[in-house]
This record gives structure tokens, sequence and C-alpha cells, in this order.
């Protein structure tokens, strides 16, 4: 039979503790819930292939967060987090993660995974950062899934690839009793029965369209189509601050980072069309994003990356890194457009909007122990609500996961699930195979997508998201009811597509709900311009109530580093002064 | 409503002759996140069957005999 030839069947197994998505996160949670209760079934479930998925196909090059003894203290972490995201934190978590990294990176270095050393033999942390000292270049960063993959055969982790999970499934008390995942090459189901379900999915990456009118030319990797906080979202759990966008600076049409976390620390630096310095920190919060955006508008544009003025030596080391790992075709790129860093500044852009806790705060809520508001589903990575985590965070929260679900696993039994429900979900996933007639998921795709760029990306509008709203009800109509899907490949896009019509329908109704501008352009509405501390110093957490999308407060909880007041808005004052 | 086809110059290039999928290689199929590579059923070698690139590089760092070139897409080069 051919590949992508679509066979109708459905099967089921079960496990202790199934893992969906094998990037960063997944692996690590996978792993550690495996070493917690070596006896017990972990399978890890993922889309493409574990080999080679995630952010992090090609490696990573640099940790953006490490908190390093001796550079940096977890108290100082979580309080430069706090404040590059203008308060609005749950230190707990955030601290747990600052105090328990270390240990993250010397497991990874044990797993062969190497980091920047000085001559010393010390860790050769940079400062990116407003306040402290955290990025940790990884020039041999290319070797980080090779890696886990060994790690994982080792382990005899159950490695399913080119499943893509659809639904997560609940027994009738509210637990989480597993999930439905169809097979993206021959459109064959599989229900995966399990006591406790770790979602590490990845960002919502594929939700703005980027500039180029290229669909898959995302910042995210294009697979990361926000299926995780569409699962979540549908399975009930809470979702925390989705209107907190990820809008990245990004190499002008090739949308990979520049990088200046990588380039910075070397002298690098954001500049306007004149040459000059505008912002006075290039680690990338919501207010760096703003001044970015007015600078790129105002006449000073466009913005480069400027390494010209660096030492030979210097700008090769640069190269070597930013060619070689984590998206290693920008040197393609430049070399195609004649660009050399020695001659030539990197024009920049600014990205297409998401979600994805990596690198602001929109992520599925959950807690100090990655777990989510419904019992036995956990979330890590880019899709769950600790801020800025970024690599190191995903192995971090991946690992608090793992351990606190097997634990769940081992004390609780298989959930029972509704043979109605799994016929419903079938019924959901195939329909657009049954159709003879149609729209392909490309077209959905692109309407929807264009649509969020028209009317979702700030300055968020209230009158352009209530018009953007009726447009994307019209195209998701045409989704439930025309949509075509001729092969299996066409399937897994008119999956995709679902869950990015999903995460377009939260980002307006998280948007509109918060009624103030806060973290600089990621929320900025123009109509309500200002930062209002009385009303909306909180949590915003989105979820499904009896059938529809709702919104509600939830306070911050009491800090664990306390923040002085005249510290709270270091993140504010991100623009050069004139003439300084 | 009919459907066409949509012309694109795909950014992955195989070199037939250097592609072994045809003695049962399947590695840049394996690995592509998007999913995009299969093997064709004339050649037996491996080509880009969907233009859904994130031009990200597994499938030509990962290709035992050198064949596979990724290219930057047209729309964004």
């Amino acid at each position: 039979m051919a590949m992508d030839e679509i066979v109708d069947g459905l099967s089921e197994v079960s496990c202790d503790v199934l893992v969906i998505g094998g990037g960063t996160a997944g692996p690590m949670a996978a792993l550690k819930a495996k070493m917690k209760n070596p006896k017990a079934n972990v399978v890890l479930l993922e889309k493409a292939n574990v080999k080679r998925s995630g952010a992090i196909s090609m490696g990573m090059d640099g940790l953006n967060n490490a908190v390093i003894p001796g550079y940096a203290t977890p108290e100082q972490y979580t309080k430069e987090i706090t404040i590059a995201n203008d308060g609005i934190v749950d230190q707990k978590a955030v601290y747990k993660y600052a105090q328990s990294c270390y240990g993250i990176i010397e497991e990874l270095d044990s797993f062969g995974i190497r980091f920047l050393k000085n001559e010393n033999g010390d860790y050769a942390v940079k400062k990116v950062h407003h306040i402290g000292t955290y990025v940790l270049p990884m020039p041999n960063g290319e070797t980080v899934k090779k890696a886990l993959y060994r790690q994982l055969r080792r382990a005899r982790i159950l490695i399913s690839n080119r499943y893509m999970a659809t639904r997560l499934l609940k027994s009738s008390d509210g637990r989480i009793a597993g999930a439905v995942s169809v097979n993206t090459r021959t459109a064959e189901m599989l229900v995966i029965k399990a006591k406790a379900v770790i979602l590490c999915m990845g960002a919502a990456g594929r939700l703005g369209l980027p500039t180029s009118g290229y669909m898959f030319g995302t910042y995210e990797n294009a697979a990361n189509s926000g299926d995780g906080y569409a699962m979540a979202y549908h399975a009930g759990a809470a979702l925390a601050n989705l209107e907190c966008f990820q809008i990245n600076p990004l190499i002008k049409d090739y949308n990979g980072p520049a990088c200046a976390y990588v380039a910075g620390p070397f002298g690098a630096y954001t500049a306007n069309n004149e040459d000059r310095r505008f912002i006075e920190c290039d680690y990338w919060s919501g207010q760096m994003m703003l001044e970015f955006y007015n600078e790129l508008l105002s006449g000073k544009g466009p913005v480069f990356l400027q390494l010209k003025h660096l030492h030979d030596k210097t700008i090769e080391e640069i190269e070597h890194t930013l060619h070689k790992v984590e998206r290693p075709t920008r040197g393609l790129f430049q070399e195609g457009r004649g660009v050399d860093y020695r001659k030539e500044s990197i024009e920049m852009h600014i990205s297409e909007i998401g979600f994805c806790s990596g690198h602001s705060a929109s992520g599925v809520f959950v807690d100090d122990n990655a777990r989510t508001t419904v019992p036995g589903l956990y979330a890590a990575g880019d899709m769950a609500s600790v801020p800025h985590n970024y690599m190191l965070g995903a192995f971090t929260n991946g690992s608090f996961a793992g351990l606190d679900a097997m634990e769940f696993a081992d004390n609780h039994d298989f959930g029972a699930i509704d043979a109605g429900e799994i016929a419903l979900e079938r019924e959901r996933v195939m329909a657009p195979t049954k159709r003879e007639d149609g729209i392909p998921p490309n077209q959905i795709e692109y309407k929807t997508r264009r649509l969020v760029n028209d009317y979702l990306q700030p300055p968020k509008v209230t009158r352009k998201y209530e018009l953007g709203m009726r447009r994307l009800a019209e195209v998701r109509e045409d989704m439930q009811e025309r949509m075509i899907a001729r092969n299996a490949h066409e399937l897994l896009r008119a999956l995709e597509v679902q869950s990015i019509m999903d995460c377009a329908d939260m980002a307006a109704h998280a948007s509109l709900f918060r009624e103030e501008s806060r973290w600089g352009l990621y929320h900025w509405r123009t109509d309500f311009p200002e930062k209002d501390n009385e009303n909306w110093f909180c949590h915003t957490l989105l979820s499904k109530q009896d059938g529809r999308m709702t919104s509600e407060k939830r306070a911050v909880q009491p800090y664990v580093v306390p923040i002085a007041d005249d510290e709270k808005d270091l993140y504010d004052k991100q623009r050069i002064r004139a003439s300084a | 409503m009919p459907l066409a086809t949509y012309q694109t110059s795909v950014p992955v290039v195989v070199d037939d002759a250097k592609c072994i999928a045809d003695k049962g290689c399947t590695v840049c199929v394996d690995v592509c996140p998007l999913d995009v590579l299969r093997i064709s059923d004339m050649t037996g070698k491996a080509f880009m069957a969907y233009d859904e690139c994130w031009y990200c590089m597994p499938c030509e760092a990962d290709c035992p005999t050198g064949a596979v070139t990724v290219n930057i897409p047209y729309l964004l080069r």
C-alpha cells in the first residue's frame, strides 16, 4: 500500500504514563518518569520523529536562563523574571525551576551535551538580561537531540513516532484517562489509555502568518501548530495569560533568531538606520518588543543587529555558532543575499504572533509540579505557563512533570473511558476524508492565519477584534462543514488547522478580556492604553465551561522573593534616552 | 468545487545518483519534522512531495550519502 493512503482503523493500547510530544520537555519527562518507576510502562508519542522533532530539531545555540552558582542566585533570577513579566508571575514555579536547573545542566552534561567553559573549566556564563547573568553558550549544541535519543533508548521508553494526538479522554470523575491519536501516514486511529498524561507539545507557532507569506516559514518549528493548547482546552484545563502573545525580533524574511543572545555578549547590539542603539537591553521582553516596533515604524527603521564593528575573529566565532547550531540555514540565507557580517548589518523584523511561554507567558496553567487543573494531566515546555522558561525550563519542568506524573500513576488505576466519546472523536477526525468535494486544508489555514495577522496582531483594537472574530467564525464553519483531506498527510494538516483555529479564538477571547495594556507590545490595547494595576494585577485563566469559552481572573500568588517598589519598572525603561 | 494543482519550486533537492532510497534507506523521510519527503514509486529515490518546509536541515545533515540539499524556500530567499 502506498504511503499516505487512508486506512480506516482503530486500535487500543494502554500504559502507565503517556507523554505527548518528543521535543525537549517530553523526552526528559519520559526519562524521569521511567527512572522513578522502572517497572512502569512509559509511552512517548510524537507527531514527527523523536530523533529530530521539536524546537531544538537541529540543536540549540545556548541556554538563555541558566542559574549557575557563582554567577546568579535563584532569588535574583526569580526577581528578574517577575519584573520582566510586569509582576504577573506565580513565583513558586519560577523559583523551583531556578533552584533545580543547575542540577539539570549537570545531568545534560553527563548525557554528553556540551556547554561553553572558560580556561579554568568553569561554565562561561554571559550577561544579556537587565539585571543578572544567565546566558550559557552551547557551541556544540547540535548534539542535543542525539544525546537525548540515546538516553531514551537506554531507558527503554516506548516511542511511537508519526502519531498525532487529537483529543484527551477523561473518566466520569474528571480524571485524565488517556488520549486519542491518529497515524499521520495511514490515518489509522490509536486510543491510548493512561493513568497520567503529560503534554509537551510545544508552542502555538503556526498562528500568525510570516510576512514572507510562506506558511511554514514560522519562527517556531512549523510542526508546533498549537495542538497541545487546543487539546488542553477541550479537556477543560485552564490556560493562563494567553493574551501575553509571543512576538520576537528575528532576521527579516528568514524569520529565525539573529541572535542577540549569541552575538550580544560579544559586543553586537540592536541599532536603527542611523547605526544607533535605541534599546538598553536585548533580552526579549514585551517592553523591548514595543520599542523595537516603534523604531520600525518611526522612520528610523529598519532595525539591524550590528556586528560589523567587531573584530574579525569575534565575528568568525559568532558565525560558527549561528551557522552551525539551532538554525544552520542562517548561513545559507545570508550567503544567498550576499550579506557579510563584517561589512553589513543584519536586517531584523518582528515575528508573527504565537503562544509560547518559553519566551512570553502564554501557556496551559501549571503549578510548581507541572500539574494542570485536570487531575492526572501535566504540561511542560513551551506550552506550559511557567514564563520565559526556554529550553532549560522545558528540561527542568519536564523533569518535575515526569516525577509527579509517575507518582500519580502509581496511586491511581485507569480511569473509565466512554466508548461513545471515542466514536464521536473518530467521526470528527475522519470527517474531512469522507467528503467528495470541498476546500483543502492549506486554504483554510492560509485564510485563518491571514485573518489573525489582519485583526489580532498588536496593537489590539476592540473593533478590529470583533470583526476578526466574525470572520474567523465564518472560516470555522467552512472548516467544519467543507474541509477535505484526500490522503493521510492532508488529514494531518486538516487536524492541525483545527488546532490553529482554536488558538486564534483563544487569542481573541483572552485579549478582549484583559481591559488594560501590559507586557509592552504583547498586550497593547489601544482602547485601554494604560497599565491598570488596581483592576488587572492578576493572571487570566481561560477555559471551556459548559461548552463555552470563558475567562476569569486569578490572583497573583504571594511572592517568595519580594520586589522593591523602585525595582518594579526596571524593564519599562528600555529606551535609551536621547543624546545620552 | 473543482481543485487545481499549484506549481511551486521546492526547497529540498535530492541528487538521484547519490540517493540510496532504492536500497532501502529512508533516513531523510524518517527525520523530517514536517513529514514532507517521500520515496518515489517511479524512481525509487527520495523527493520533496509537499512544499511545507521549515528549512531546518535534518534531512541534509542525517543523509548517509550527502544526497540531500536544503535550499531556502524561494518566497523568503
